[in-house]
């Protein structure tokens, strides 16, 4: 099995599978910040119950990190070994079916993107301002008021903005990639996957885009 | 070539390296009164007349049965392995495709493991040595067995011929954007895998032609689907799964051989 984790093909699979897990997790995290729309109480009510599990938050927590090393470092040693395996590039760029998507392409640039806003967006509001408040009796972190007042800042919102347009990409080309990494493609899958993958991808990024974009237009 | 009104002139940046030791660079030159009928090839042996007849150095590409079905020629058209008609060699490829002062970049292949070895001929041989490391089947000698003694059913023979369509021209590293040989590979693998005479040694061949594939310093799939776009025979994307698939099964079930000795 060593051998098969040092493949090429091997990689891809460790690339797809750390992937998935990430790819989970975005859509339940994106499902959940959607009680925004629902007012402070229902918010901070939700993100109480997550951090009261213990045993949920630190085992999503431990496969959260595993995946990302998993996925960073398959990604790094794939792209450079594809880059040698290049060598020259040609002088004229191909178009039509024959190109390569501009979402394929910059993966890896996308990818780091993305990873520079999970630490800042972990330094922001996990480890950021911890204002308290009472639901129902319950003393519990206010994270509603430091969401509000986090994308209040045209600043942070434009940047939030970008890392999710960037993010769209990276899912519609990961999400029915993963498929073909993991050989469970056939011929008739081949068009409506990739619809499903778009699918996908406008589903999380427009479900996070619809957070600061609310707040700061409208619950001003 | 006779004067017709319908023929046309082209500008031609070609690469010319003089060997794979050497940098190579573009040169302009000049393709008069090409017939529409010519074939591209047909094309460049006219230019290569004139060189030759200016006592310049003609310019060198592979080809050989001119039929687009050897797997010999092929080069970059304006980026596009084979040129940019869909499903053909470079050597079906025709004139009338193009318009009359248009002007082509012709490169090789590029990729790390097909080093140039003179202008447009660049060495492939590390596909050659993918096939030699499991692209076969292991066949005892003796009378061929009835054909009909062996069912295969339609869609696996169907899906097999497909894939065993593939050339080996190399349009596909050529195409990839990290010279992956994926298709190629995975083209042979489930040719292979899909037939009873072939199932015999699959395991083994999955993972012997990936270990192949990678120890010849081609890149990894990212499923961009321009190696499928690119190939005269299209050959599918799918190929890649079911190698991914094959390697992935070999890899956890392949048996260990127990004791010593060979085929006997």
């Amino acid at each position: 099995m060593l051998n098969f984790l040092k493949s090429t093909v091997g990689r891809k699979y460790i690339m797809g599978i750390t992937g998935l897990v990430w790819m989970g997790f975005i859509l339940g995290h994106m499902a959940g910040n959607m009680l925004i729309f629902l007012g402070p109480e229902a918010f901070n009510s939700y993100g109480h119950s997550i951090v009261s599990n213990k045993i949920l938050l630190y085992g999503t927590e431990i496969a959260l990190i595993l995946a990302i090393i998993g996925h960073v470092t398959s990604a790094i040693s794939l792209t450079l070994e594809n880059r040698a395996a290049k060598g020259t590039r040609y002088a004229v760029m191909p178009k039509g079916e024959k190109a390569s998507t501009w979402a394929s392409r910059n993966m890896g640039a996308q990818g780091s993107a993305i990873l520079a806003f999970i630490i800042l967006h972990l330094i922001t509001f996990k480890y950021g301002a911890h204002y308290e408040t009472t639901v129902n009796g319950v003393v519990m972190r206010d994270l509603h008021k430091l969401v509000l007042e986090v994308f209040m800042k045209p600043g942070y919102v434009a940047w939030y903005v970008v890392c999710l347009l960037l993010l769209l990409f990276h899912l519609s080309h990961g999400a029915h990639s993963v498929f073909q990494s993991f050989g469970i493609l056939e011929r008739k899958m081949q068009a409506p996957l990739k619809k499903i993958a778009w699918a996908y991808a406008a589903v999380v990024a427009g479900g996070f885009l619809s957070q600061p974009i609310y707040v700061f237009l409208v619950n001003r | 070539m006779s004067s017709d009104k319908n023929n046309i002139n082209l500008k031609l940046k070609v690469w010319r390296q003089k060997n794979s030791q050497t940098e190579g660079a573009f040169e302009t030159l000049d393709a008069k009164n090409v017939s529409p009928d010519a074939s591209f090839l047909e094309m460049l042996d006219a230019v290569n007349e004139d060189l030759i007849k200016k006592d310049k150095e003609p310019i060198v590409f592979d080809h050989d049965c001119r039929e687009g079905i050897c797997g010999s020629c092929g080069f970059m058209i304006n980026g596009e392995a084979h040129g940019p008609q869909k499903g053909t060699t470079v050597c079906q490829l025709h004139m009338r495709h193009f318009n009359d002062g248009e002007e082509l970049v012709l490169e090789p292949w590029r990729a790390t493991a097909f080093p140039v070895i003179k202008d447009l001929m660049c060495d492939r041989s590390a596909l050659d040595r993918i096939i030699r490391a499991g692209g076969y089947i292991s066949v005892n000698t003796g009378n061929a067995q009835d054909a009909n003694n062996i069912p295969i059913p339609k869609p696996d023979a169907d899906e097999a011929f497909m894939s065993a369509t593939c050339i080996g021209c190399g349009a596909c590293v050529a195409s990839c954007k990290n010279a992956s040989a994926a298709l190629f590979t995975s083209a042979k693998i489930t040719h292979l895998a899909l037939l009873p005479q072939g199932r015999v040694e699959q395991d083994q061949r999955a993972l012997d032609m990936v270990a192949q594939m990678d120890a010849e310093g081609f890149g990894a799939c990212t499923t961009t689907g321009a190696c499928s776009a690119a190939c005269p025979k299209e050959i599918s994307l799918i190929n890649i799964a079911k190698m991914n698939r094959e390697y992935l099964r070999a890899s956890v079930l392949k048996k260990e051989e127990l004791s010593g000795g060979g085929d006997g």
